[in-house]
């Protein structure tokens, strides 16, 4: 039996995406026009705050830099059946690895200490993913639960540190000291104004080429490799991979492991790219976001590119728009965010089944 | 199809036939599963429902019962217009269900089962107590005997399913419909239910039998409907058919209901097993003391009823599961241990062929390419450090769908899309081709077509003949009879008697199978 509501793939990767963040935009309208503003208005002040401008640009870009290692993170995981909600406790602390690279190392030179930040970030995230990876391998714990509990140890953990250990001495403010000027990740704005090509500050850096090149490594391991493979075949049908003799156990641990690297990486945007230090929560939710995306982007790198870029306009023409709006404050905007997450996340399927009889009703009547 | 002919009046009051379809249309997306299907089943009778699969009988019994609901035609019971949109609409309007896979809740007693749907407001006493008097009086009737407060899933297969039929018509069903009700059941069992039907239709109800057995049909049905890719392509009174009549209207051309083949030739034992123990995740020992050799040329069949520890020995045997005792020689090393998994046993030349295809045989969501290749990801051929050769992956899958002949050859769509026998034959064409010394088999014919059946048979056979030797594990008879050069059976986990292929019958194989220890040799 056909499971009901199944989509042409056009209409599974584009239609209903786009139809539910309609959906969200439509219901954020209204509660706009409730608190007595234009949402016309607010929709065309949110897309000039995303694109409007080179800085803004900028910005838009470099949060969505974040939502692709996150969601990256997230769909690792999803591919081998495994949910893993510790995305941002392990940002937080592969922010820690970048972190301590940078304090540690900071004066040689950013051809050595950039890609060891790199490393570390994925390293410090990895091993804060593989303890509840071992868990569930081992001992069964669910990781939904650890990793959500992992995410509260990672925040104290973090906080500890920079309160007691990490603080530059002599502030109030937990922040560590900055870092020497070689685990600076250089901006885009910089790279370009060495080729000659000018471009507005903004904290986009080349991160984002890294977040590409994961793009690209993620969906050849996934499905180019016979370790994608084995993941894809345990994640699909765990009493197949037994079958075939792949392990569940260490499939369990390897997309994790992988999970946790690549959620690590944001640290080296938001650290090496941006802040030059260690501060508290700098991951901001990115962790959680993460899942939406790879949810709207059906754990795609294509599609995990597109809808981190989404987030990311969302996420700073919203700024724009609490800044610009004098009804809409910081929790207005993060009511439509949550509005387009629940859309596209939780209710993603709402429309799923209408719109398939529909295409089939249209499709039925003409070709097979 | 032709407009069809006014109902005919029939005896007993009621007009019409008890149930008929008319000019039923039904599209799953691409696949037309049911073509404009019109079926007509006289009051009082049994009229067989036989088909490949995936040639949509169990499509249209699911439109009569409201799990689906058709995009066109009409369904009449009683010569009366109904519409069924969902199942409450079949069971109001006299239609029950005995579906192949059970639908009753296990821990429940056989009266709360029976009474479930049809519960006689939101106080339960008042409704059991009529619902216990009402089930005695249908078990003296339909003489079906069951302890109604008995917990359901403690009872043998047989007797849930008699539960499924007491439920059936304790809500007030006059059309029965019944879905592959052998599949579970032993020889003597599904008599005993054959003897139950033929009671109910003198008592006047009407029984829908759908199943892919000729012989069940020749047994016990008045009429039978032959259905190929979505339409009804013969319909006839089951006393002016054959078996081989019917067999070749549902293939669409002639076919071989015996396997042919050559006396075996023996050769030396390939494969070992001593004294094998398997315990469930229970610790529940499921095969106890399993001692059997299988050697080069030979096809050794294991009969026996579904749940009777098959399961357990074929995933000892491929290293799915760890044994608890005993060993496995394979040119006499001992593999039993864990360190030596499914992907070492297919090196060492071991392949295996899952009983249950769609569980773990294929992954559902995978294309037929990548389905090709489960368990030999790593072989040379299909990757390269660590990279998966796409290309030859492909060609590879191609080449299998050519050899084996599977519909449509298309390596890129998803393994859900072919039919069962299709499927299988995916999953056969990966395991012959893996070049194995010792193939295993679960229910080689499980859900698959006649047409598909002889292919795989013939295949198995050749495999034989080329020196290898063959483990097939079915719950059918025909096929273990037909297959093997000896027979061993296994009852409760123990093998209860071993014949060879010529001189096993169904009524040896049968009560041994019921746990009755015979003289092997009688």
């Amino acid at each position: 039996m056909s499971a009901p509501g199944r989509l042409p793939r056009w209409a599974d990767y584009g239609l209903l995406p786009l139809l539910n963040l309609c959906a969200a935009l439509l219901i954020s309208g209204l509660v706009i026009r409730l608190i007595g503003e234009s949402p016309w208005a607010a929709l065309k002040l949110m897309a000039a705050g995303a694109f409007g401008a080179q800085d803004s640009v900028g910005y838009t870009l470099f949060y969505a830099t974040d939502f692709v290692f996150t969601g990256l993170a997230v769909a690792v995981a999803v591919h081998a059946g495994v949910f893993n909600i510790g995305g941002e406790g392990q940002a937080y602390i592969g922010g820690l690895g970048v972190g301590l690279v940078g304090l540690a190392f900071g004066s040689w030179s950013p051809w050595i200490v950039v890609p060891l930040g790199i490393a570390a970030a994925c390293a410090f995230g990895a091993a804060w993913a593989f303890v509840p990876a071992w868990l569930q391998a081992r001992r069964g714990s669910h990781i939904v639960i650890t990793t959500i509990m992992f995410n509260f140890i990672a925040s104290a953990l973090m906080t500890y540190l920079l309160v007691n250990v990490l603080i530059k001495p002599g502030q109030q403010s937990p922040e560590s000291r900055e870092f020497g000027p070689g685990a600076v990740m250089p901006s885009v704005h910089q790279a370009l104004g060495m080729i000659g090509i000018p471009f507005a500050p903004s904290p986009f850096n080349l991160a984002s080429l890294l977040a590409l090149a994961a793009c690209l490594l993620v969906w050849v391991f996934i499905w180019r490799t016979r370790w994608g493979y084995a993941l894809r075949v345990f994640g699909q049908n765990p009493q197949a991979a037994l079958y075939a003799g792949i392990s569940p156990q260490r499939t369990i641990l390897v997309s994790m492991l992988i999970s946790g690297g690549l959620a690590g990486c944001l640290g080296v945007n938001e650290l090496m790219g941006s802040e030059h230090r260690i501060l508290l929560d700098f991951p901001g939710g990115a962790g959680f976001v993460g899942i939406a995306v790879a949810l709207m982007g059906r754990n795609h790198p294509a599609g995990i590119l597109a809808a981190s870029l989404l987030f990311g306009a969302l996420y700073q023409g919203g700024s724009q728009l609490a800044f610009d709006m004098p009804h809409v404050n910081r929790d207005m905007v993060v009511l439509i965010q949550g509005l387009v997450i629940l859309f596209c996340g939780a209710l993603e399927n709402i429309f799923r089944v209408p719109l398939a009889a529909l295409l089939c009703r249209a499709g039925g009547s003409g070709r097979t | 199809m032709e407009p069809e002919s006014p109902a005919p009046e029939a005896p007993g009051g009621l007009p019409g036939p008890a149930l008929e379809l008319r000019a039923i249309d039904k599209r799953f997306g691409a696949v037309h599963a049911n073509r404009a299907v019109s079926l007509s089943v006289a009051r009082g009778s049994i009229h067989g429902l036989i088909g490949e699969n995936g040639a949509g009988k169990s499509t249209l019994m699911n439109i009569v019962y409201g799990f689906h609901t058709a995009d066109s035609g009409e369904i009449r019971v009683n010569g009366r217009r109904v519409v069924i949109g969902r199942p409450r609409d079949s069971i109001e309007a006299g239609i029950g269900m005995v579906h192949q896979h059970f639908m009753l809740v296990e821990r429940f007693t056989v009266l709360e089962n029976v009474v479930l749907g049809a519960e006689g407001g939101s106080l339960l006493g008042k409704g059991l107590a009529e619902a216990r008097a009402g089930l005695a009086r249908l078990g003296r009737d339909y003489g079906l005997d069951v302890p109604l407060d008995a917990e359901t899933g403690h009872l043998p297969v047989g007797m849930q399913q008699r539960v499924e039929i007491l439920k059936a018509l304790h809500h007030r069903a006059d059309i029965l419909i019944l879905d592959e009700p052998t599949s579970v059941l032993t020889p003597p069992e599904a008599d005993q239910l054959f003897r139950m039907l033929a009671l109910l239709r003198d008592q006047g109800k009407t029984v829908i039998l759908v199943t892919h057995k000729l012989r069940e049909i020749m047994a016990i049905t008045d009429r039978v409907t032959v259905m190929r890719q979505g339409a009804v392509v013969h319909e006839t009174a089951t006393r002016d058919t054959t078996p081989r009549a019917l067999a070749e209207q549902i293939v669409g051309r002639a076919v071989l209901l015996r396997v042919e083949k050559k006396p075996a030739r023996p050769g030396p034992a390939l494969l070992e097993v001593r004294n094998l123990e398997v315990r469930d995740r229970f610790g529940v020992p499921r095969v106890k003391g399993a001692t059997f050799s299988l050697r080069a040329g030979e096809i050794v069949g294991i009969a026996g009823v579904s749940g009777n520890g098959q399961s357990e020995l074929l995933e000892a045997l491929s290293g799915i599961r760890r044994p608890s005792g005993g060993a496995i020689l394979l040119g006499g090393r001992d593999i039993a241990g864990e360190n030596v998994g499914p992907r070492d046993r297919r090196g060492l030349g071991i392949a295996h062929v899952p009983e249950d295809r769609l569980r773990m045989g294929v992954v559902g969501s995978f294309s037929a390419e990548d389905n090709s290749i489960l368990g030999y990801e790593g072989r040379p051929e299909f990757s390269g450090g660590g990279i998966l050769r796409r290309g030859a992956i492909r060609s590879g899958c191609e080449r299998k769908m050519a050899a084996y002949d599977i519909r449509p050859p298309a390596p890129r769509l998803r393994i859900t899309a072919f039919s069962g026998g299709n499927q299988q034959k995916v999953v056969m064409a990966r395991e012959i081709d893996s070049k194995p010394s010792v193939l295993i088999v679960g229910q080689p014919t499980r859900g698959v077509d006649i047409g598909a059946i002889e292919f795989i048979h013939r295949r198995i056979v050749e495999l034989r003949d080329a020196g290898k030797a063959v483990l097939v594990v079915s719950v059918e008879l025909d096929e273990i009879m037909g297959l093997s050069d000896r027979i061993l059976v296994m009852a409760g986990g123990e093998f209860v008697g071993e014949v060879s292929g010529e001189e096993a019958n169904e009524r040896t194989l049968g009560l041994m199978m019921a746990g009755v220890r015979g003289d092997p040799r009688k």
